[in-house]
């Protein structure tokens, strides 16, 4: 592609002015366009996507450096993080991440794709279908008032586990809203610090949490493994507003490389780290 | 668009053999291991005699290496990284000892995409391994196969703030695709293996392995000693991978994606980098071929199609050509390969292909619908799914009228540049003179700026893996380093009569210019040319389009005589001011058999055009720096 296709504009002193053809504003342009997320606007339906809460899951290997390469991934990508919790689960040297986010559709579709590409995530998605959630919280409140406290405690199917002249300690654990409902609760009294762990949660009933994640050894149950089946085959509504066709159920199964992954590990005596 | 050249070379054989995994054995023979004979006993491939003898975990990283198929490494001694340079020196591996540890890098991403494999680059611990980020960072952006081995302070330092300690495992976590510290002398042979595999698996990309020098010096157990064998494994099986388990997209998607092709009515192919690190150019060159679909690539992707054939758009993007940027503008079906949608392609989102139903072929499928969202996701290998698709289209699309559309586009804008008898040297001329004075096999590298979008425009690409280039990171100094590890890695081939050119502007040579030292001392046949322009350019563009022509700190007329400076490296120095004197400065310069560098003096007042500026639609493409 020299410079042969037309004569090049130039002035006397060969400086060159640009390029030949039509400016910018005589060329014709579509009158189509895409959202933010790359999704071209539907004429009819406008498809902007509203941020929603979802509650990811992931199964990783329990090993140093797995929780900064999360929130590294997290922060970089600039996901929106509400809370990341982390335990280990009924395999040992692995461990599982509870996250919650506040995305659009498109987010938490990518947030799962990009944890999937980690060597240390076994496996990972939105926990489809219902799911069991919940949160422990300390409470420190003023002692001023320790009867009033302790109706409130109550109410909550809370427990006081520690008291003095000063101040009250009391645990409570609940899902998300109801933690923040008993919290409401203790501030007429005076709060002095509270710490919160965060949500942790599973899928309900007999689902994996994460896709295609097996039952612990002995566990295993004719539904579970039907249910697993048609999570896998269906993608079990993952995907599905994302309209992302067969191609995504694939990516939802769990790495085959785990179990060698695993072996691996054992047969190099490189105990899990803690 | 019109062609400057018209023979087509059929590069098949030597791309899909340079294309699968190494040789297994490495012959040192072949290799001219002069690093090896001087420093210590040659290689002895046969392990077993040495499985009396005390083995390290050194040993283990050299006999990693050396099962894995690695002839070459980039890299530079320190402190935490001698033990592994010990074990190297009684290796088949060659050392190429660079003057900086950034340039290893580069020189080892550039060598791994030339060579197919993945490259190998070795630093120290702290300023060492810190100097490779950048190289690390480059490769990650463009996907490029290569592996780090980073010496690290003994274990029981680690944390300490010891001399010459960076938490390189930290450093590099946001930019590598695996990286791991070695834990004992007993698993660095099969972390080494593993980091190496994964480089070449799926989406290439860099990894690194942080080798603390306790771990390095420590004899590996008895079971340590066989990780050589079960590695050897793991390396035939990556070889063999190239056939039976690239792995195929869902046929019913492959299915619905073809009935779309069929439908189209302005269907045009989108090639990008993966479609040349999957060698995939011959397959999808010849589905573009069989169903009349113009193609356009990415800047990664130059040279993935050929660029003299007549359904060719050469790129898109801020600086690719007009009627590529017509092209994929109005076209109703994208067919994208290989590609991340970077925003330098796209433009603004919202004005992208904006009546495209988007077909995206690619092998991650974090990919898919990242940036553009894709209609018809279709997740596997390029060179798979393309022939999985070129099966499924059972008539090619209607476009006769979008083909003559394209055509006269291409005439409409026409990639042009002004010239007179008597005026100022122009780059576009040095780049058209080089392209005429060499073969279709010549590799092109470059540095970052104005004089590598002129090398993308105005050099005509007919065969893959002949651009090296830092397209996502734009790594100033990128050129020369690259150039090194392309010649390095065509002479280990055999290639030897490849030219290598490399492409510099001032600014972005004197970042690494130092490695002119390395191309003497190995008698490296590259040509260098400096398109000096006493500015860096790109950002002289730029402040006059949008700071309203405030050259702050953009002026580099303090720049030293290349051509002078190369004499002193040992190169050959040649300078070029007149227009006339190029074509024989260019000759002499590809003629001298060892390392060249032409200080081409260019019309500083030059400008890259077409241009789409930051964020803007690419269909409104500036021709001139007042549309802008």
């Amino acid at each position: 592609m020299s410079g042969e296709g037309s004569p090049p504009r130039s002035d006397a002193d060969g400086r060159n002015d640009g390029l030949p053809g039509p400016a910018p504003s005589d060329r014709p342009h579509p009158e189509s366009r895409r959202t933010t997320d790359g999704i071209r606007i539907d004429p009819v339906v406008e498809a902007e996507h509203d941020r929603r809460r979802a509650v990811v899951s992931a199964l990783v290997e329990h090993e140093p450096g797995v929780l900064a390469r999360v929130s590294g991934l997290v922060s970089r990508r600039q996901f929106n993080i509400e809370s990341l919790t982390v335990g280990p689960t009924t395999v040992a040297g692995h461990a599982r991440i509870t996250m919650v986010v506040e995305e659009t559709d498109p987010g938490v579709d990518q947030l799962k794709k990009q944890l999937r590409k980690l060597p240390v995530v076994i496996s990972a998605g939105e926990i489809s279908g219902e799911t069991v959630s919940r949160e422990l919280v300390l409470v420190k409140v003023r002692g001023d008032e320790p009867e009033r406290v302790h109706a409130i405690t109550e109410m909550y199917d809370g427990e006081t586990i520690a008291a003095d002249p000063q101040t009250i300690t009391v645990e409570l654990t609940g899902d998300e809203s109801r933690v923040d409902a008993a919290i409401d609760a203790y501030r007429q009294f005076g709060i002095v610090e509270i710490a919160r762990t965060g949500q942790t949660a599973l899928a309900r009933g007999d689902v994996p949490t994460t896709p295609g994640e097996a039952p612990a050894p002995g566990c295993e149950t004719a539904r579970r493994e039907a249910s697993d089946q048609a999570s896998r085959g269906t993608a079990s509504g993952e995907g599905q507003s994302e309209g992302n066709g067969p191609a995504e159920a694939g990516g939802d199964s769990p790495r085959t490389a785990t179990t060698e992954r695993r072996d691996r590990t054992e047969k190099q005596g490189q105990p899990p780290a803690e | 668009m019109t062609d400057t050249k018209t023979t087509y070379r059929d590069h098949t054989d030597d791309t899909a053999d340079r294309g699968t995994a190494p040789d297994s054995s490495p012959d040192a023979t072949t290799t001219g291991d002069e690093t090896a004979t001087e420093l210590g006993p040659p290689a002895t491939d046969d392990t077993e005699n040495e499985l009396g003898d005390a083995t390290t975990g050194a040993d283990a990283v050299a006999r990693a290496l050396e099962a894995s198929g690695v002839e070459l490494a980039f890299g530079i001694q320190g402190g935490a990284i001698m033990p592994v340079y010990d074990a190297l020196a009684a290796s088949s591996v060659r050392h190429v000892t660079m003057a900086h540890e950034q340039a290893a890098a580069h020189a080892a991403d550039a060598y791994g995409l030339v060579a197919g494999k993945p490259g190998v680059c070795l630093a120290t611990s702290g300023p060492g391994a810190t100097n490779l980020v950048t190289g690390i960072a480059d490769a990650d952006m463009d996907s490029d196969a290569m592996v780090a081995l980073t010496g690290q302070v003994p274990t029981d330092l680690v944390g300490n703030d010891a001399f010459q300690e960076t938490d390189t495992i930290g450093v590099t976590r946001p930019i590598t695709k695996y990286n791991a510290f070695a834990t004992d002398a007993t698993t660095v042979g099969s972390t080494v293996e593993e980091a190496y595999a994964r480089a070449g698996a799926d989406r290439h990309g860099p990894t690194l392995v942080d080798l603390p020098k306790d771990v390095t010096l420590d004899e590996a157990t008895e079971s340590g000693r066989g990780a050589g064998r079960t590695s050897t494994t793991r390396a035939e099986s990556e070889a063999t991978r190239s056939d039976e388990s690239r792995s195929q997209a869902d046929p019913d998607a492959v299915d619905a994606a073809a009935r779309a092709i069929e439908s189209a009515d302005r269907p045009v192919c989108l090639f990008g980098g993966g479609v040349v690190a999957a060698d995939a150019s011959d397959v999808a060159t010849a589905f573009a071929r069989t169903n009349g679909i113009p193609v356009t690539t990415t800047m990664p992707g130059l040279g993935s199609f050929p660029e003299d054939d007549a359904l060719s758009l050469s790129f898109a993007g801020m600086h690719g050509t007009g009627y590529a940027n017509m092209a994929i503008t109005h076209t109703d079906c994208l067919i994208a390969v290989g590609t991340r949608f970077d925003d330098r392609l796209t433009g603004g989102i919202d004005t992208f292909a904006p009546e495209a139903e988007v077909i995206h072929v690619d092998i991650d499928p974090a990919e898919i619908s990242k940036n553009v969202h894709a209609d018809y996701p279709l997740i596997g290998d390029a060179g798979a799914v393309i022939e999985q698709l070129s099966a499924a289209v059972e008539s090619p699309p209607a476009a006769a009228e979008w083909r003559t559309q394209c055509a006269e586009w291409a005439e409409t804008y026409p990639l042009t540049y002004a010239t007179s008898d008597d005026g100022p040297l122009k780059p576009q001329f040095v780049v058209e003179a080089f392209d005429a004075a060499t073969a279709d096999d010549a590799i092109v590298t470059t540095g970052v700026g104005q004089h590598q979008m002129w090398a993308a425009q105005f050099w005509t690409f007919a065969e893959p893996r002949t651009w090296v280039s830092s397209h996502g990171l734009g790594t100033m100094g990128y050129g020369l380093p690259a150039a090194i590890g392309a010649r390095l890695a065509a002479d280990e081939a055999g290639e030897t009569d490849r030219d290598v050119v490399c492409f510099e502007g001032d600014g972005s040579f004197l970042m690494t210019m130092q490695e002119l030292s390395v191309a003497v001392r190995e008698k490296l046949d590259v040509t260098v040319a400096v398109l000096n322009n006493e500015h860096i350019g790109m950002v002289r563009q730029w402040q006059d389009a949008f700071f309203e022509g405030r050259r702050m700190a953009s002026e580099y007329d303090w720049v030293p005589a290349f051509d002078t400076l190369a004499e002193a490296f040992g190169a050959r120095g040649f300078r070029i001011v007149d227009p006339a004197e190029v074509a024989d400065t260019v000759e002499s310069a590809l003629d001298y058999d060892g390392p060249a560098v032409i200080d081409c003096h260019i019309d500083p007042e030059e400008n890259v055009l077409p241009m789409v500026p930051s964020g803007g639609a690419n269909g409104q493409f500036a021709l001139t720096e007042e549309h802008l």
